[in-house]
């Protein structure tokens, strides 16, 4: 148990000082897509060689979350000198091992650069990486999410040190002044959300970490959560500190052990040493945390059907007259940000508003992550810069489409976001701007399509995941998505008219006006996005009873 | 299935039903009347509620499942990188449509919405084994490890 701040200060050098830098270390990711590739495989091969040469000293194996380069995994990084492996089979460990004891290279293992004919060896070099701006996901290669002693000796909990030094106010007007907008799929200013909780009539109030992820083809927060999950309780602990709430909830997937593992497993190492519970840090400041695992149903991530979920009913939202930071969770003020906003929490305070205000665009602060995939190269979790543009991140950081076809279209924000034509790639990575052109960021999932995708099955599939998922509350949205789908099929099939396009939009947009939550509001967004770029599609479908895409269209067609 | 020690970890309290349901589907794959009767009469929550959540929640089932789960992802990343073509071999394979068992409850097939390893789709999962960039070719193959 740490019980003040110089006590956690000075294990902190105790850890490092019996941290031997100079003892190599491989470090194995274990991202869900490196498991689903054998990641657990390697690591087992790994450490069976280092006994077999009673070598388990000379040689530190450490599993880490997720490094980001998922469709070249299982991948591995090996100190001293930042040595990025690729593609690694169980065989590849015993080569691993007696070259690293050398403090040599495997150079066949390494990134190899079409561009250049060469092999890349060191990770910061790739250009995948090269590109990046890893500010909250750097750290994933120095931790094992399954030790807190590993992210204190990175300078963990140094923040909730600060802010306990600083008043709630301060703190709350630090996050006020980074312009930290919420990165769940709204981009509300969290200072503000803070405020309006903080300053809220009833005493007791409420934080949550809404680790819902329930949209398709996004998993950076389970990639933050399953590599880093105390930056994600340092931060909430901090926000709670500032809205002055006493209990906090994880609102988290039920469908990963492995997730809610370790995430439980943070939480208790959290109350173990004394960063949950009472009186932190001797700071007079009490704090309970809980999990509660979600139900599988994408509308359960929306904010009021999230926290009537907590309280044990069906997740269905409610008209927000009133905001959840006001009335949540049993009617008391509940916060609730997404994964990655808390988890930019802790470095806001450390470095300060300024710095982090100093990264991003005008209205987008700080860096963003994004779940790259689809069509491309190089897929997986990468974090840049606000204001990046679409092109560096499909083509510098992507490395553009990955089978010889050409790009139709980028999808950007999950079923709630729009497709985006080649040309629009110029557009940088931007609430404000990527809402302009249609296709709102979301939580920040980007899915290449190449050229044998057909739009117009696209926009139907979106409709086909959303009527599922609506909770079927309100009218315009159970029966909107219900009939556009119809409308979107007959156009599929080849019976659709000229007409159809009409109530097409027609409905899109009543569904958009009238729906009770931001499901339904923002529900219409791939069809209106298609509709608005890819027009030509679904006249070729109506006018020539052509498809001007392919690959899978048979199976709509049946 | 033992309820009493699902009941304590919870303390009864009515607010953990979604929970303790979740954790009978999880140990026994499926949600059967008498238990559901049971939970309404141990945690006085009526009956119709309990319904009311279970029909709700695609993670929770009413009717049994067969010894082999397969699930095929239909996440946007898996649709575009080929997943239809896989659905539509596993179901010409085991002649099953999603949300449903053969008669000797060897397979039940179901689709889903993305483990969140998009980078790797097309992605299928049976009992937990994750079978990753499936190719159509190597379905039938896969398949034939499940007894």
């Amino acid at each position: 148990m740490i019980r003040t701040i110089s006590e956690l200060e000075q294990f902190r050098s105790n850890l490092s000082a019996k941290k031997d830098s100079a003892r190599p270390c491989v470090v194995v990711c274990t991202g869900a897509s490196c498991q689903a590739l054998g990641a657990t495989g390697v690591i087992g091969a790994l450490r069976k060689e280092l006994e077999k040469h009673r070598l388990a000293n000379a040689v530190d194996i450490k599993e880490a979350g997720c490094l980001g380069f998922c469709n070249r995994g299982p991948l591995a990084v090996v100190h001293p000198g930042e040595l990025c492996y690729l593609g690694l089979t169980p065989d590849d460990a015993p080569e691993i091992v007696s070259q690293t004891l050398k403090g040599k290279l495997v150079e066949r293992l390494t990134y190899f650069d079409s561009a250049t004919g060469k092999n890349i060896p060191h990770l910061p070099d790739i250009p995948f990486y090269k590109a990046q701006t890893r500010i909250l996901s750097g750290n994933n290669a120095k931790i094992s999410p399954w030790s807190i002693d590993d992210y204190i000796s990175s300078g963990g909990y140094s923040a909730l040190a600060k802010a306990f030094s600083m008043t709630p106010e301060a703190v709350l007007s630090e996050i006020k002044k980074s312009n930290l907008r919420g990165r769940g799929g709204g981009g509300f200013p969290t200072g503000r959300k803070w405020e309006t909780a903080r300053n809220a009539a009833e005493p007791t109030k409420y934080v949550i970490v809404n680790a819902h992820e329930g949209e398709p083809a996004a998993f950076m927060d389970r990639s933050i959560l399953t590599g880093n999950p105390h930056s994600v309780l340092e931060g909430l602990i901090i926000g709670a500190y500032a809205i002055s709430a006493s209990r906090g909830f994880i609102y988290i997937r039920h469908d990963s052990l492995r997730l809610s593992d370790i995430v439980a497993n943070a939480v208790q190492q959290a109350r173990d040493y004394g960063f949950l519970g009472e009186n932190i840090l001797s700071s007079g400041f009490d704090f309970k945390l809980e999990l509660h695992k979600d139900i599988g149903i994408f509308v359960s991530g929306e904010s009021s059907a999230l926290m009537t979920a907590i309280e044990g009913r069906v997740p269905e939202p409610r008209p927000k007259y009133i905001r959840t930071s006001v009335s949540g969770i049993w009617g008391k003020p509940s916060n609730l940000n997404n994964v990655e906003t808390w988890a930019n929490v802790p470095l806001i305070i450390n470095k300060g508003a300024e710095w982090y205000a100093s990264i991003g665009t005008e209205g987008s602060k700080g860096t963003k992550l994004i779940s790259l995939s689809g069509n491309i190269t190089n897929a997986g979790v990468i974090e840049v810069p606000l204001g990046t543009s679409l092109r560096d991140i499909v083509y510098r950081i992507g490395g553009g489409v990955d089978n010889g076809k050409k790009l139709k279209a980028v999808h950007i924000g999950g079923p709630l976001g729009g497709s985006i034509p080649d040309k629009l790639l110029d557009t940088p990575l931007d609430f404000d701007e990527l809402s302009k052109i249609g296709a709102p960021m979301g939580a920040g999932g980007i899915t290449v399509m190449d050229e044998s995708i057909c739009m117009v099955d696209m926009a139907k599939y979106f409709l086909d995941f959303l009527s599922g998922e609506s909770c079927g509350k309100c009218v315009p949205c159970r029966e909107g998505l219900k009939q556009m789908r119809k409308i979107l099929d007959k156009i599929i099939k080849g019976k659709g008219s000229e007409q159809d396009l009409k109530l097409l939009l027609e409905i899109a947009e009543v569904t958009r006006d009238a729906s009770l939550c931001a499901l339904g509001r923002t529900a219409t967004n791939p069809v209106l996005s298609t509709l608005r770029y890819f027009k030509n599609e679904y006249e070729a479908h109506i006018n020539e009873k052509r498809c001007l895409g392919g690959g899978h269209h048979q199976v709509t067609k049946e | 299935m033992e309820m009493q020690p699902l009941l304590d970890k919870y303390q009864a309290q009515p607010n953990a039903l979604i929970q303790i349901l979740l954790e009978i589907q999880h140990e026994r794959c499926w949600l059967s009347r008498e238990m559901l009767v049971e939970l309404s009469e141990r945690l006085n929550i009526p009956l119709n509620r309990i319904y009311h959540i279970a029909t709700f929640h695609k993670a929770m089932s009413l009717v049994p499942t067969a010894r082999h789960i397969i699930s095929v992802c239909m996440g946007t990343s898996c649709y575009v990188r080929g997943a239809p073509i896989v659905l539509e071999e596993v179901q010409k394979l085991t002649g099953l449509k999603p949300e449903e068992t053969d008669s000797e409850f060897r397979f039940s097939l179901e689709t889903f919405n993305c483990p969140g390893t998009c980078p790797v789709g097309p992605v299928m999962i049976i009992d937990g084994n994750h079978y990753t960039n499936v190719q159509v070719s190597r379905i039938e193959g896969i398949l034939a490890n499940y007894r």
